[in-house]
């Protein structure tokens, strides 16, 4: 990265308040769009952003230099991802259920898409992805972003989310299961 | 390999979970699923079937923030830093107890000291006046730190009603640990010399910070607002601020200025 290539992490880990917002400026979009994946959606994802920053910000000195900084912040953001989905999951089991969201997005698009509404039907697949994420457990859609969407290893998530090996592979197989179970009607009418 | 039956067909087939390592790079039996799959039309099929759902999450839309979205971030997140952090040994924390105890020892001992002849009593007099405004520098540091502790705690984010979600306040307890011994340090020595307004603020600040400290690492949102509500209640945030801005610009006044300490009879009592 641009930053660290020229010791912005090292000045920023000494102290150097202007580093540090260079730090964020260069990262700032990338965690966002983390965030965005992890939580689905932008008013947490922005909570999540500036959460991020600032844990950062007054650990950096537990850095290790040896390892990449961008990898690190994906490791904050990540738990504090995983903060507010845990958070949001309580508040809305405190709530009575209404309609499931994600049985209405599919209900809702057309078993034959029509050629001209391309984009809406593509709109549509992303609100049914959105959708079918947001079943997921916190765990599990923190495991599963960050393997497919982020491309760690289920060894380097695990390590992240401190839940080991095993249980970090249970998780992403019990995310693709629930994915699959909702997005398969789905995609079986585009095929 | 594992044979499981898959959608309930009585074969040997590779089954989802194997499917997913494979799909990710991450089976151990790569070359054992590829021959299998070249010879099984069913496990064609049903690799076929996950890729397409897995292509389809990666459709996904994320929405897209400006080339400036960094610096934005960076607006909002500034005032809420606290001063910037340095490596280990450098670190306020580590030092301003026994930069407190020297500051306080070395203020008493000019106080107690003060004999002689007129010329010596007065060039201790400086002397005192000196130590006085750095002492209140000190504390004028000490009170904008606290003040820092209790705005992350007063802003923190706000839990799930049922008190069950929890926030991690373990970096506001380690401070408000460090903040404890040169409170007490600060607050002995305003009671010694009379500054009855400062110490009285000092004591409370003492508990709300003992209270943080002795918290546990992560608290619930019921734990949070009965610390907002001591913080609240005693109005301590803007007492500390207040105090903190008086002391840092009675400290500062005139240092830079010595002769001009002489005139000073009414510097500010700690």
């Amino acid at each position: 990265m641009e930053a660290e290539a020229s010791g912005a992490v090292e000045r920023a880990r000494s102290g150097d308040h202007d580093a540090f917002r260079l730090l964020v400026e260069q990262h700032g979009r990338a965690i966002f769009r983390l965030a965005y994946r992890m939580t689905g959606n932008e008013e947490d994802a922005e909570d999540v952003v500036q959460e991020t920053f600032l844990k950062a910000y007054r650990q950096i000195d537990r850095f290790d230099a040896r390892s990449s900084f961008s990898t690190w912040l994906h490791r904050i953001a990540s738990n504090c991802s995983l903060d507010v989905i845990r958070k949001r999951k309580t508040r809305e089991r405190k709530r009575e259920r209404g309609p499931d969201p994600a049985q209405d997005v599919l209900v809702s698009i057309p078993a034959v898409t029509p050629g001209p509404d391309r984009e809406l039907f593509s709109g549509q697949i992303s609100d049914s992805v959105n959708a079918a994420l947001g079943e997921l457990s916190a765990q599990e859609r923190t495991a599963f972003v960050l393997r497919h969407f982020e491309g760690l290893s289920i060894e380097e998530i695990g390590a992240t989310l401190g839940t080991g090996t095993n249980a970090t592979k249970h998780s992403i197989f019990r995310a693709v299961q629930k994915l699959r179970r909702s997005l398969e009607p789905l995609v079986s009418t585009v095929r | 390999m594992n044979h499981i039956d898959m959608n309930h067909i009585n074969m040997d087939h590779i089954n989802e979970d194997q499917l997913v390592l494979f799909y990710y790079g991450e089976s151990t039996e790569s070359a054992a699923i590829e021959k299998h799959l070249s010879g099984c039309e069913h496990c064609r099929s049903e690799l076929r079937s996950l890729q397409l759902v897995l292509n389809t999450v990666d459709s996904a839309q994320v929405p897209e923030r400006p080339a400036e979205y960094g610096q934005d971030v960076w607006k909002q997140i500034e005032p809420r830093l606290a001063a910037p952090r340095r490596p280990l040994l450098r670190q306020w924390w580590i030092w301003a107890p026994v930069m407190a105890a020297l500051l306080i020892a070395a203020f008493l001992a000019g106080r107690f000291w003060q004999r002689g002849d007129a010329s010596v009593v007065a060039k201790n007099r400086n002397n005192q006046q000196i130590r006085e405004r750095i002492l209140l520098v000190a504390v004028g540091d000490h009170l904008e730190r606290s003040q820092m502790v209790l705005a992350e705690l007063d802003n923190a984010p706000e839990g799930a009603p049922d008190g069950k979600a929890r926030l991690d306040i373990s970096d506001e307890r380690r401070m408000a640990e460090d903040l404890l011994d040169d409170n007490r340090l600060y607050r002995q020595t305003a009671r010694t010399t009379g500054d009855n307004s400062m110490a009285s603020v000092l004591d409370d600040l003492e508990r709300v910070l003992l209270e943080i400290a002795h918290s546990p690492s992560e608290i619930s949102s019921q734990q949070l607002n009965d610390l907002r509500q001591q913080i609240e209640s005693r109005g301590l945030l803007f007492k500390v601020r207040v105090l903190g801005t008086e002391a840092r610009g009675s400290g500062t006044h005139g240092l830079e200025n010595l002769p001009a300490l002489e005139k000073d009879k009414k510097s500010k009592k700690l």
